[in-house]
């Protein structure tokens, strides 16, 4: 738009002020209460994981997570003392005791003589029993069961009640899951398989992207081409003929196919594409003149790449680093199949998914792994977003 | 227990002595029997600057070329060999692995299940985090939500599958839900449903993970993008009266047209190689089967090697079209430079 139409423009911007400030209001609102929602919905997921991994396993299987700060409400059955513990007060059989036994903090709200009807009596109200006389409970489970003739029961009658308790915040669960499901052993293995395959593909993708980038020879815009095919070849393409290879060279040195060394070789190769392609974009935007005038002061290339650019793309490595770290965290297939799933050498993804086949009901166990999972990449990514964030612009915006 | 661990430490350090001694060891031999200096005659000593100029980028590059050959390149071509062979690659079957392929049940459940990935889940993803991050840029606490709304790309699609699970969950109609969906859905006074087995919807129920996670990379990139569209540009729509949706609709677009067509080629790239989602979630069950969760069935619990590469090689055809327009992009931008 030409200047003529906007200072033609401006004094009925002047004049319409109120109303302007008035829409911006309402704009803002609405743009407030919009975000607030995606983000609601985009958090809720996790916390509602967070929650249930802290809950008593108990409460966990039968009442929704959003519930947990409230007492739950539940069924329960006790039984009755027998006759034998009968009492007789001014011509009355008395038998008192305990519907909960064992102490817990319940609250009782309502009793019943069949497991079908647990609730059909309220707190205070009398409860005909079938061996005779009549039952009053309280809050805290005391019954008082009279008869105005002898007890005969020799059985300890079964009753049922619903009781409400109060929230119970627990770390059994993790204890549980990193001990008894092996959660723990696949944290280490995890651990194992990250640390090398992310610290070893750095040095060698560092010294590929310098050549790349600073040095001349033939055929290196080829090589840079088939490094940008290479980031987006699909890992399923590797996975048969490694396999493959990994099997025959077990086979002819008489060792194992599936162990560490494979799966650290096969995240580095995988990993390379990313970091050939972000350290060479990185270290081309380096200052040529620096480079130039180390060139003329006699140092070789590899003195100025170990001295000079090595230090300078510390910015670069680091987001490679987490991107590597994080992806092989929670890499699943190459570890699946290079790694296998012997119960020992199982890595944290494929522990859980073991945990989501043989205990699928068992939320308390799987909302504990799934957070124990998460816990490291989590730490990483709050602790190091602007490397994170860094290296993702830099790893595609630039093919637009 | 914890042996292992040092034990991967100790790797680690053998790794980076390995390559630093054939690095500095490399480049020493280079300079030793390549040297040049003022006491050769001028001929020797140009040829060789020549030589060790010409050989020391290949030094530099020897190990990377060494993994990616054996570990990408060469298996592009091992698949597309393998997927004309039987099942342990000892009997040549021509193209009859693709004829099997395209009359399979499970193989064209699976294309039009990747198909629909393709179709909603880039266009959601990419949509909705453009809404976050043009919302996000202009409130006080937007960083704060962009960081929430960015945390799902951190945890693993495993991970991500136990959170949704759990959503999903379903009991009995006679027992409390403890799956938010289905206390939602009950709370209204409707049955509860086991959503992951009712069919076409648990397929979208899977996608809405993937959305879930990627929805967060998309923001980051377009608010980026929107960042960079100059202030002077939209102040000049403001004066002009344009209000904010038009500004959104005839500026902000187009300016970060590039951008977008990024966003959703890296997107579709993801779903296309979808697998733990779909393998932690139903395995292929219920109708949800995706071509990488087709091709590990076939690979580990057929043990069909020859069928599994030719999934393979439609996952890598699908893929072809975004891989020759990523390189010829970039090797644009170098010529430029």
């Amino acid at each position: 738009m030409s200047t003529a139409t906007a200072s033609a423009a401006l004094p009925v911007a002047e004049d319409d002020r109120p109303s302007i400030w008035e829409r911006l209001r309402i704009g803002r609102i609405v743009a407030n209460l919009a975000l607030l929602l995606i983000v609601a919905i985009w958090t809720f997921p996790t916390v509602g994981l967070l929650v249930s991994s802290v809950r008593d396993a108990d409460q966990l299987a039968i009442s929704g997570w959003w519930t947990s700060l409230t007492s739950s409400t539940t069924p329960g059955a006790g039984r009755l003392a027998s006759s034998s513990d009968q009492i007789e007060e001014d011509g009355i059989y008395v038998i008192t005791g305990d519907i909960f036994e064992s102490a817990g903090n319940l609250t009782l709200s309502a009793v019943g003589t069949t497991s079908r009807d647990p609730g059909a009596f309220g707190v205070g109200e009398a409860v005909p029993m079938n061996q005779g006389g009549e039952l009053v409970v309280d809050e805290t489970g005391a019954y008082r069961w009279t008869s105005d003739t002898p007890f005969e029961h020799t059985n300890t009658p079964r009753i049922y009640y619903v009781a409400s308790e109060p929230p119970v915040f627990t770390l059994d669960n993790y204890y549980r899951v990193l001990t008894s499901a092996g959660v723990g052993q696949s944290f280490l293995n995890s651990l194992t398989v990250a640390i090398p395959a992310t610290v070893i593909p750095i040095l060698i993708a560092a010294f590929a992207a310098y050549a790349l980038a600073w040095m001349r020879f033939p055929g290196r815009g080829i090589l840079v081409a088939v490094i940008v095919g290479l980031l987006v070849v699909p890992l399923q393409t590797s996975l048969i003929p490694i396999l493959r290879l990994y099997n025959g060279i077990a086979v002819n040195f008489d060792g194992q196919a599936q162990g560490y060394l494979g799966v650290w070789l096969a995240h580095t190769a995988f990993g390379l594409p990313l970091a050939i392609f972000l350290l060479r974009n990185y270290m081309v935007g380096l200052p040529r003149e620096i480079m130039e005038s180390a060139r003329m002061d006699g140092a070789t290339h590899f003195q100025i790449f170990t001295t000079m650019v090595l230090p300078l793309s510390f910015p670069a490595l680091a987001s490679f680093a987490i991107f590597q770290f994080l992806w092989v965290w929670n890499d699943l297939l190459v570890a699946l199949i290079f790694l296998g799933s012997q119960n020992d050498q199982m890595v944290l993804t494929g522990r859980l998914v073991n945990l989501l086949g043989s205990r699928g009901n068992n939320w308390e166990l799987l909302t504990a792994g799934a957070f124990i999972s998460m816990i490291v990449p989590l730490i990483v990514f709050f602790s190091l977003q602007r490397y994170f964030v860094r290296g993702l612009l830099a790893g595609s915006v630039k093919g637009g | 227990m914890f042996e292992q661990v040092l034990n991967a430490i100790l790797a680690v350090v053998v790794a980076l002595a390995a390559a630093g001694a054939y690095f500095w060891g490399s480049n020493w031999l280079l300079d030793k029997f390549l040297h040049s200096d003022n006491g050769m005659s001028p001929h020797v000593s140009v040829r060789r600057d020549r030589l060790r100029t010409g050989i020391r980028p290949w030094l530099f590059l020897l190990p990377a070329l060494l993994f990616l050959s054996i570990y990408l390149v060469y298996p592009v071509f091992e698949t597309v060999r393998l997927s004309l062979y039987n099942r342990n690659g000892s009997v040549f079957l021509g193209l009859s692995n693709y004829f099997w392929a395209f009359g399979d049940a499970h193989f064209r459940q699976s294309l039009l299940n990747n198909f629909f990935w393709l179709l909603i889940v880039p266009a959601m993803s990419t949509a909705i985090g453009l809404i976050i991050a043009v919302l996000a840029d202009r409130l006080w606490w937007g960083n704060i939500a962009k960081s929430l709304i960015f945390m799902p790309m951190a945890i693993s699609f495993v991970g991500a599958s136990v959170i949704w699970r759990f959503i999903y969950a379903y009991r009995g109609p006679d027992q409390p839900q403890i799956g938010v969906l289905n206390a939602i859905v009950t709370g209204m006074g409707l049955p509860p449903q086991n959503w992951i087995t009712m069919v076409p919807l648990n397929s979208f129920l899977l996608m809405v993970i993937l959305i879930w996670i990627q929805t967060g990379f998309a923001m980051v990139i377009l608010s980026a993008a929107l960042r960079g569209i100059p202030e002077e540009t939209l102040e000049a729509a403001r004066l002009d009266g344009a209000n904010e949706v038009q500004i959104f609709f005839t500026i902000m677009i187009p300016q970060i047209t590039g951008t977008l067509i990024v966003v959703w080629t890296t997107i579709t790239i993801v779903v296309l190689k979808v697998f733990d989602i779909v393998f932690a979630m139903t395995n292929g069950e219920f109708q949800t089967q995706v071509l990488a969760n087709l091709m590990y069935s076939w690979m580990f619990r057929s043990g069909d090697f020859g069928r599994g590469s030719t999934v393979a090689v439609i996952i890598l055809l699908a893929v072809l079209p975004i891989m020759i327009w990523n390189i010829r992009n970039a090797s644009r931008e170098q010529g430029a430079r």
